[in-house]
């Protein structure tokens, strides 16, 4: 929380120790008290949980007019008048007591517990404990550690039994699978017998234990947290972007921890951002470059390999003969460099950060955004038009969970099966793939509907139609892919359906890999520049700052590999993607490998794609170099070196720039900042930005910069624009026939013209094509839903080690109705056939797949979803057969 | 046995079909709920304001102040009735459920009318099968009867009653943790403030709680008058009361009594109640409300059972359990019987009870078993003060609810007046330290 805040106007004044304190209205004691200064000491309050008062540790003496009484201070709101003494003799005895209680049965195994040295236990026996413990009977023993999920481990004698674990369960993550079992001194935490804590959350109980009860099996016994150095960071395993921190000891990572910032986290990660720091030291790590010979790759020195790259970019036929996919495992600085190569220095557009499986880059920046508090805003109405947020943006999903159930926020759900957020929804209705862009036109349209749309009935359909129309205020989208077995065109339809109808409307768009948002805004996109602009917007702007910009709109991911299998792409470059694995289509995906002549892949591991590539050179990794990344709301932030590099492994920016250093252009960059300096100074929505005024926003920064700018460090942006400025300010006078003072003016006077300072282009906006017609409805055919879990066979999952083996698995999902109409026994054989190919695999039967669709999730083991996709049709039929 | 004092609440006792329909109506029963649906809830709530009826769970509190307390205009608000009896010693509710449970159902239709709620929540606790069957036969008996239900005898007042079983924890007899219970979460206390039943109770509605004696009061006051019911008894305690004793005494039972004026003498000693100490040996001590009010001794036995009188010697009436200990009793070990109790019951939510309790249990057993140090009396003192700061009457407390206080009350007595059999245990200990526990020859407690 800002320290600068001023004290509320309408706020109630409290003593504390004999000062005034002016509290919230409705403020806790402990948390009024704590920002004048006081730090009141707690096992089980915590500032995001409701708290219950039972660890009796905040206890201070409290005179409401009736004398003083010992209260516990978690539970207390601040009333007028209120004296507190929270350092009196009664007040002193009953901290002493309360720790030595909690002492009394706590084993005391400090030296060899993983908390030790960062234990609030610890910590607040020596700041306000009794200096020893009186108790000379035997402590209570239990088994130790027991496991309760696959991720955490309980230390059952080490508990103080103070319900934040038990209430975090419950309250934050909603999967209340663990409690309290027995009564009195026997009190335990468990899981219900046979029902592990397997929650997608199940880490943050560690990070908040105040013991070190609960400990997780990928740090047990790591490192000692005197010997930990600490780095905050942003989080790459999603886009939702949750800040961190990263702790290493030897110059090797040991474990995230979340770090709360009120507009993104709330101090919470997801257990594979969290667990994902194993797949850091991980073993098959790249620390040099490979060069292939013959069927193998082989190590080489980085002069051989870097030349073999350039010469292969030079020697391309035309700009339009290279293909650069990827992008999102890379931070702003490092896209910002392989655009300035690829757009400004070999002069092609077939850039695409993204593998088929996102939306339009037009989309994703054009529309009007909203940011996940605009989104969770209390009393809000709010259109999930995404894939399953639990499954893809954990962090996400227990925002929005906030929202829905302590802040009356409506969500309206329409997804193609029911998902983790479905029991949590006011309404949920699950069309028939392909078929949602007309049932939100229906939805949002004027009168209410007349029939059946997408296999939603109608009555539904008008029962939601209300819900929206009673939308209190401009109305949320969450905006994703639902699906890759069906086309973006029916998503973005129902996108145009809402903005059209309700042009208040703002969007949140969810593309989930890390960084994803960030290369778009870079121009690591057909038809875009850095700084959100179009091409053709951003043009004139860019010649001048750049040596060239490509004449015309190149091709996305799913053009690139088909210009490749034809055989038009001589060079292909992968920066981090592995399309074999991860573009819808894996038929294409296999034959535009075979079809490019020299495939260069930029990685930190090994994949399905980069083992085809002809060049490989080895990428710094997460934690590994530093930068700014972009989160799904547009929120820039800075990810932070912790470690060094394994090997030789270099960060990709400093890869373009020798690239384009090879090929004649010299980019000048010698650092990430070097990099943000050049962004902040000519990427249209990034002006202004720069490392100065990110430190000043520890919670980052949505872009564009509201500008004027008072409240960011009025001097960084001086610096970094004031080129803008000179430029203009010529201008400006000559047009007004009078000289002005200092550019605030002339920023000011801009916004009064109209006039956007600096003549910058304008920023990309919302557009959308005709969606491909739909096939009719086959009665023998069922449209496949392709979806993802959180644990997948990605290349960070799998390098995981705790993570791997999580990965579930995946069987055909049918509703029961049709599993009926098929004849086909639950968990029995079938074959699925699509245009492309069969697959063999189990069926299961599940009443969240709406009739005539089935369901699967990609990136499992043995079954290869991505063989069936045919990315030209707008939908995926399959037919099932009993095998 | 003569009692010449007015039978109210265990007027049917004797009677073998007390506990059916038939013959509660055959004894004026439903009378009341007559009468009262003739007149205003107002007036209903005026005469059990009128009676001074005080609460019969153990704490004392006036029953007709109690329901002014649900704010105005906050809709739905609910009747909990507290049948969860459990302290040691207690088990006068028992007997009201068991054998008048029609008088309950009444008392609860009464009450519900004079607080205007729809529905009651009848919470008995888990042990008590007799009484859960007799009360589920009457509330099916009272429903087919339209007694309860909707429409009330055909007027438009309507109630459902909802009878719940306890499974088996002392503390859901404290009001929050019942209704934690009620609402299926473990029987945790909540603090008061914010979550006062009558504000924030169940469902975080307004919600009055009443003990099964309190309500069973009721049909004889709408029948007689809040004034004829006043007119019984002496000082702030009016009415009858029942006391359950047991103990070392002769005729252990249930008795009602009139409140304020029958003395403990009275009814350990006289015939027709408790008939005095087995073998007519002499009193050493006795609790006077239950197994968490400070002891009594001889010099209080002429007091009268009365609140604000036992109050101000320094206990309480409580729950109207008295317990008698005779000269024979082992102080040190009624001691630790009545501080495991409530070690065993606590529920584990505020650590210096969950903790301390333990803790004290553990410190008496190692002193009753001849490990005692001379340095362990002043220890249980401070970790009984840890627990009720200051061991004052009535006590403070580090914790949310009563229970652990109540583990002192045991402690602060034995220690005060029988300081010496506990140093006497503690001197054997240290003339003979040995590995194993000494039997500790019976002699040495009395020497």
């Amino acid at each position: 929380m800002p320290e600068s805040e001023a004290p509320p106007i309408d706020g109630v004044s409290v003593e504390i120790n004999g000062h005034e304190v002016i509290a919230r209205k409705g403020e806790l004691l402990i948390d009024a008290a704590e920002r004048a200064g006081t730090y009141i000491p707690r096992f089980c309050y915590h500032e995001r949980m409701k708290p219950v008062g039972m660890c009796r540790m905040c206890l201070v003496e409290v005179d409401t007019g009736r004398g003083p009484a010992l209260q516990p201070s978690c539970m207390i709101e601040c009333t007028p008048g209120m004296k507190v003494d929270t350092e009196s003799e009664i007040t002193k005895k009953a901290q002493d007591g309360v720790l030595e209680f909690l002492l009394v049965n706590h084993p005391l195994d400090c030296p060899v517990c993983d908390k030790g040295g960062e234990c609030p236990l610890q910590d607040q026996t020596m700041a306000f404990g009794p200096g020893e413990s009186r108790f000379v009977e035997e402590k209570r023993h239990k088994e130790k550690p027991i496991p309760i999920s696959d991720l955490v481990l309980l230390d059952r004698e080490r508990c103080i039994l103070c319900d934040r674990c038990t209430r975090f369960a419950k309250e934050v993550a909603g999967d209340p699978l663990i409690h309290f079992i027995n009564r009195g001194n026997n009190t335990e935490i468990n899981t219900f017998p046979d029902e592990p804590f397997s929650s997608y959350f199940s880490g943050n109980t560690v990070q908040i234990c105040p013991v070190g009860a609960l400990t997780a099996s990928s740090y047990r016994f790591k490192a000692r947290p005197w010997d930990l150095d600490t780095t905050e960071s942003t989080c790459q395993m999603c886009s939702v972007g949750c800040r961190i921190s990263i702790d290493s000891s030897r110059d090797e990572v040991q474990r995230f921890a979340g770090v709360d910032i009120d507009p993104v986290n709330w101090g919470w990660l997801c257990d594979k951002g969290r667990f994902s720091s194993e797949a850091v030291n991980a073993d098959g790590r790249l620390s040099e470059p490979l060069l292939r010979e013959g069927d193998s790759l082989v190590p080489a020195r980085w002069s051989d390999a870097l030349r073999r790259a350039s010469d292969a970019l030079a020697k391309a036929s035309s700009p339009q003969a290279i293909g650069i996919i990827g992008g999102a495992r890379l931070t702003n600085e490092d896209n910002y460099a392989w655009a300035k190569l690829a757009k400004g220095v070999l002069g092609t557009d077939n850039v695409d950060a993204q593998l088929g499986d996102g939306l339009p880059a037009e989309v994703v920046l054009g529309l009007p955004a909203a940011t996940i508090d605009d989104v969770c805003a209390p009393g809000g109405t709010v259109l999930l038009l995404a894939p399953d947020v639990k499954e893809e943006l954990p962090v996400l999903f227990l925002r929005l969970r906030h929202a829905a159930v302590n802040d009356r926020v409506t969500l309206i759900e329409i997804s193609p099966r029911t998902t983790g957020i479905t029991s949590l929804a006011k309404a949920s209705v699950q069309p028939r793939p392909g078929e949602v862009g007309e049932l939100v036109r229906a939805l949002v349209a004027g009168s209410n509907a007349d029939r059946d749309i997408a296999g939603i009935a109608v009555d539904e359909i008008n029962s939601i139609r209300s819900l929206l129309s009673a939308a209190n205020g401009p109305l949320k989208v969450v905006l994703g892919r639902s699906s890759v077995a069906e086309s973006a065109d029916a998503v973005v339809d129902a996108a145009a359906a809402v903005i059209e109808a309700r042009p208040d409307t703002r969007f949140l768009p969810v593309l989930r890999r890390a960084n994803v948002r960030g290369a778009l805004d870079m121009g690591m996109a057909p038809g875009v520049l850095p700084g959100r602009v179009a091409l053709d917007d951003g043009r004139d702007w860019y010649e001048s700052r750049w040596t060239k910009v490509p004449a015309t709109r190149g091709l996305d991911t799913e053009g690139i590999l088909r210009a490749a299998a034809d055989g038009r792409i001589d060079v292909l470059v992968l920066l981090g993607a592995d399309p074999l694995s991860d573009f819808p289509d894996q038929d294409l995906a296999a034959r535009a490998l075979t079809g490019a002549r020299t495939v260069i892949s930029i990685d930190t591991i090994l994949n399905a794609s980069s083992r085809r590539a002809d060049v490989v050179l080895a990428a710094a990794g997460f934690a590994e170099k530093a930068g700014t990344t972009t989160n799904i709301e547009g929120r820039v932030n800075t990810v932070s070196q912790r470690v060094t590099p394994p090997g030789t492994a270099r960060p990709d920016w400093m890869l373009a720039t020798e690239i384009a250093s090879r090929l004649g252009t010299e980019f000048g960059f010698s650092s990430p900042q070097d990099i943000l300096d050049e962004i902040g100074s000519i990427a249209p929505a990034h002006l202004g930005l720069s490392i100065e005024v990110l430190a000043t926003s520890p919670d980052g920064i949505v872009l564009p910069l509201d500008l004027p700018v008072d409240e960011i460090a009025e001097e960084a942006i001086d610096a970094a624009i004031e080129e803008i400025v000179d430029e203009v300010v010529a201008e400006i006078e000559a047009e007004i026939e009078e000289p002005v003072d200092d550019f605030i003016d002339v920023l000011a006077m801009a916004d009064d013209d109209g006039f956007v300072p600096g003549s910058t282009p304008r920023l990309v906006s919302f557009v959308s094509d005709a969606p491909l017609p739909v096939p009719p409805l086959d009665s023998y055919a069922f449209r496949l839903i392709a979806t993802r879990k959180l644990y997948d066979q990605g290349t960070i999952v799998q390098s995981a080690a705790s993570l791997a083996p999580l990965a579930p698995g995946t069987s055909l999902l049918v509703n029961p109705w049709d599993l009926d109409r098929l004849g086909v026994a639950e968990s029995g054989r079938v074959t699925v056939r699509s245009s492309r190919a069969s697959l063999t695999l189990s069926v299961t039967s599940d009443p969240g797949v709406p009739r005539g669709a089935a369901a699967l999730v990609v990136s499992q083991a043995d079954v290869r979803v991505g063989e069936l996709i045919d990315v030209g049709d707008p939908v995926t039929e399959i037919r099932i057969e009993t095998a | 046995m003569t009692i010449d004092v007015p039978r109210i609440i265990t007027s049917r006792f004797d009677r073998d079909d007390s506990f059916t329909l038939s013959g509660y109506e055959a004894t004026g029963g439903y009378q009341a709920l007559r009468k009262a649906l003739a007149s205003s809830p107002q007036a209903v709530a005026d005469e059990v304001k009128a009676a001074s009826l005080l609460g019969r769970g153990g704490a004392g509190f006036p029953a007709g102040v109690k329901w002014g307390l649900a704010p105005e205009n906050v809709w739905p608000r609910y009747l909990v009735v507290n049948g969860d009896e459990s302290e040691p010693g207690t088990y006068k509710d028992r007997m009201l459920m068991e054998l008048d449970p029609h008088q309950l159902i009444e008392g609860v239709l009464l009450a519900c009318y004079g607080i205007g709620c729809g529905q009651a929540f009848l919470y008995v606790r888990g042990e008590m099968a007799l009484a859960q069957e007799r009360i589920a036969q009457a509330l099916n008996d009272a429903y087919a009867a339209g007694y309860v239900g909707k429409n009330i005898l055909g007027t438009n007042f309507s109630v459902d009653v909802i009878l719940t079983w306890g499974a088996g924890a002392y503390i859901v007899g404290e009001e929050t943790a019942l209704i934690e219970s009620l609402e299926g979460n473990r029987g945790m206390p909540r603090l008061k403030p914010p979550f006062f039943p009558a504000a924030k109770g169940l469902y975080m509605q307004p919600t009055i709680v009443n003990n099964v004696e309190t309500l069973s009061n009721l049909p004889w006051i709408i029948n007689n008058g809040g004034e004829a019911f006043a007119a019984l008894g002496a000082e702030t305690s009016r009415g009858t009361r029942m006391f359950a004793v047991s103990g070392h005494v002769k005729t252990p039972g249930v008795f009602e009594v009139e409140y304020g004026v029958t003395t403990f003498r009275d009814l350990i000693y006289k015939p027709e109640y408790a008939g005095g100490i087995l073998g007519d040996r002499e009193l050493k001590a006795f609790i006077p409300g239950g197994a968490s009010a400070p002891w009594f001794f001889e010099e209080h036995l002429d007091l009268p059972l009365e609140k604000v009188t036992v109050d101000r010697a320094g206990s309480m009436l409580g729950s109207g359990a008295i317990v008698v200990m005779d000269e024979t009793t082992d102080a040190v070990k009624a001691c630790l019987r009545v501080v495991r109790f409530f070690a065993r019951e606590s529920c584990g939510k505020c650590t210096p009870c969950r903790e301390g309790t333990t803790w004290l249990e553990q410190i008496l057993q190692r002193i009753y078993d001849g490990f005692g140090r001379p340095t362990d009396l002043d220890l249980l003192m401070d970790v009984s003060d840890n627990i009720s700061p200051g061991i004052t009457w009535p006590p403070k407390q580090t914790t949310i609810c009563p229970l652990g206080p109540s583990a002192v009350s045991p402690i602060a007595s034995a220690m005060k007046r029988f300081r010496p059999e506990f140093e006497a245990r503690i001197a054997f200990a240290e003339q003979n330290r040995s590995s194993v526990p000494v039997d500790f020859p019976k002699a040495a407690s009395h020497a």
